[in-house]
């Protein structure tokens, strides 16, 4: 079918359209929020986008059970209560929750780790959807994998939820490791490559060429402070996904936004500090400032204390 | 004078968005970009910059930013005496009015400018339409794009998008609701590189 062919090209419009969104949230922050005033509160920081879920990471990791798609209607009231891109998760494989979340109009879809997999085999044909997808990696074989399927943008898994920015860091310097040793081959050993990936040729010669993915790369997975995001940009990151470093103050406990005028402040202080660092992530000046503005931090969880079987980052393949 | 100093020098705003595609837009055009993220970046080695470049992206984001540390007069004050281009965020930050709703903008541009005017990312597409530019049809990428409503007398319109101006240019300001460093087409980078070497003094 040509006009599918068409979909899958990156030289066709459907792609071009979807990664078109991802160039315009550079050097910017997608933060998570669970309700519309935390959305207000990411988008009165400048926030670039706001991921609208039930439960963040350090929440669904505190309190176990089956993670899905947030309730339509809280992805509905964040949509309208920010002008900013709205982005929503959908389980690994669960193409009837991405289907529902394209048809909300929703601006970009996460095939997430986060949350519990529909399918221990197959992930989403994204190229199926008029929605762009954002899906998590750990090293360039897998990015490619996902980059194949149609996303539109990949990000580091890092280990979500836990305020240990150790993951991220090593998924983004595995890529960008990675991505280096391809642009030394020759064309004759980039098929050995491809094989070594687990990866389509086309793509692995596309890195080869470039020295960088075919889409846009940011980081998420741990970062909870200023000079995490800094760090991360630092490394390469295009852009910085926050998940629990803003909201949270326990393990499973959310700052109380609606009702605490001092805790809705240490959130906002959280948010600001995080937005002005990424932008201004090699200046160290302007990041003391940031740091020094922050009242409090999520109390977090080692990454290396976490027992391998309950690692998110170990979900898709 | 080595060879590259002779280029142009054209500042990109770099708050936040797609300015490294206007950077690689720009070098192809022939000018030498430079990014700006605070006052002082409007100056390099001791001389002003020679234009400036309002990338997309998202402009409340950028806002936030301009809103601090005296960025917003400072930049103002740049873009009103020298060629300035402005695309999506870029084009609302320099509009004379903003809705959809209402925000703070520069107010260079005599254009009243819509956000998000054709909904949401399902809606972005990518249209080609007559140009005045010579080479025919320009392709053109729109993004959550905004909408220009209304032009001031001084406003020529170079592209439309369904009855609207897309590509607007007054004097030695340029706006476009779409991407144009999102295309291969290097016309409206080479108009504005044009723009900025007849303004240069």
């Amino acid at each position: 079918m040509p006009e599918q062919d068409e979909n899958r090209s990156f030289a066709g419009e459907s792609l071009r359209k979807k990664i078109g969104l991802a160039e315009m949230l550079k050097g910017g922050v997608i933060m998570d929020v669970m309700t519309v005033e935390q959305a207000r509160i990411a988008h009165e920081a400048g926030a670039a986008s706001v991921m609208a879920l039930e439960r963040v990471p350090a929440m669904i990791r505190a309190e176990g059970g089956v993670a899905r798609m947030a309730n339509p209607r809280l992805i509905k009231q964040i949509m309208q209560a920010v002008t900013i891109p709205v982005m929503a998760k959908a389980r690994i494989g669960h193409f009837a929750e991405a289907q529902i979340l394209q048809e909300l109009g929703v601006d970009f879809i996460d095939e997430s780790e986060v949350l519990t997999p529909a399918d221990e085999a197959h992930h989403i044909d994204k190229h199926s959807f008029d929605a762009p997808f954002v899906c998590g990696a750990r090293n360039l074989g897998e990015a490619l994998r996902r980059i194949a399927e149609g996303a539109a943008m990949i990000r580091t898994k890092g280990e979500a939820g836990t305020g240990d920015v150790v993951h991220a860091v090593q998924h983004m310097r595995q890529i960008t490791k990675e991505m280096k040793a391809l642009t030394v081959l020759s064309e004759q050993e980039l098929y050995a490559a491809a094989k070594e990936l687990q990866a389509p040729y086309e793509l692995v010669r596309m890195v080869a060429q470039a020295g960088k993915l075919p889409v846009p790369n940011f980081s998420a997975g741990g970062i909870a402070t200023p000079a995490d995001a800094a760090l991360m940009m630092q490394l390469g990151a295009e852009a910085i996904f926050v998940g629990s470093g803003i909201f949270m103050k326990e393990r499973a406990t959310p700052l109380d936004v609606e009702n605490d005028a001092a805790e809705r402040d240490e959130a906002q202080r959280r948010a600001k500090a995080i937005v002005i660092a990424t932008t201004h992530y090699n200046d160290p000046k302007v990041l003391a400032e940031v740091s020094e503005q922050v009242t409090g931090t999520m109390k977090g969880l080692a990454a290396a204390a976490i027992d391998e079987k309950e690692l998110l980052q170990t979900r898709g393949w | 004078m080595t060879k590259e100093g002779e280029l142009p020098r054209i500042g990109v705003l770099a708050l936040q968005g797609d300015y490294a595609a206007h950077a690689a837009a720009l070098r192809e055009a022939g000018a030498q970009p430079s990014l700006v993220k605070t006052p002082d970046d409007l100056r390099r080695d001791g001389q002003s910059l020679d234009g400036m470049v309002l990338p997309g992206g998202e402009s409340t984001t950028m806002l936030k930013f301009l809103e601090s540390h005296g960025l917003f007069e400072a930049l103002g004050a740049f873009c009103r005496t020298r060629p300035t281009f402005g695309t999506c965020a870029g084009a609302i930050l320099l509009a004379r009015e903003v809705r959809h709703p209402a925000q703070r903008s520069l107010g260079l541009l005599d254009a009243v400018v819509e956000r998000n005017a054709y909904g949401r990312q399902i809606d972005s597409a990518i249209l080609h339409a007559e140009t005045t530019l010579d080479g025919g049809p320009l392709e053109m990428v729109f993004i959550r794009a905004p909408r220009i409503v209304e032009v001031g007398p001084n406003v020529e319109t170079l592209a439309l998008r369904e009855g609207s101006p897309a590509l607007v240019r007054q004097g030695a300001l340029l706006a476009a609701t779409f991407h144009p460093e999102l295309s291969s087409d290097r016309r409206v980078h080479r108009l504005f590189v044009d723009l900025v070497k007849s303004g240069r003094t």
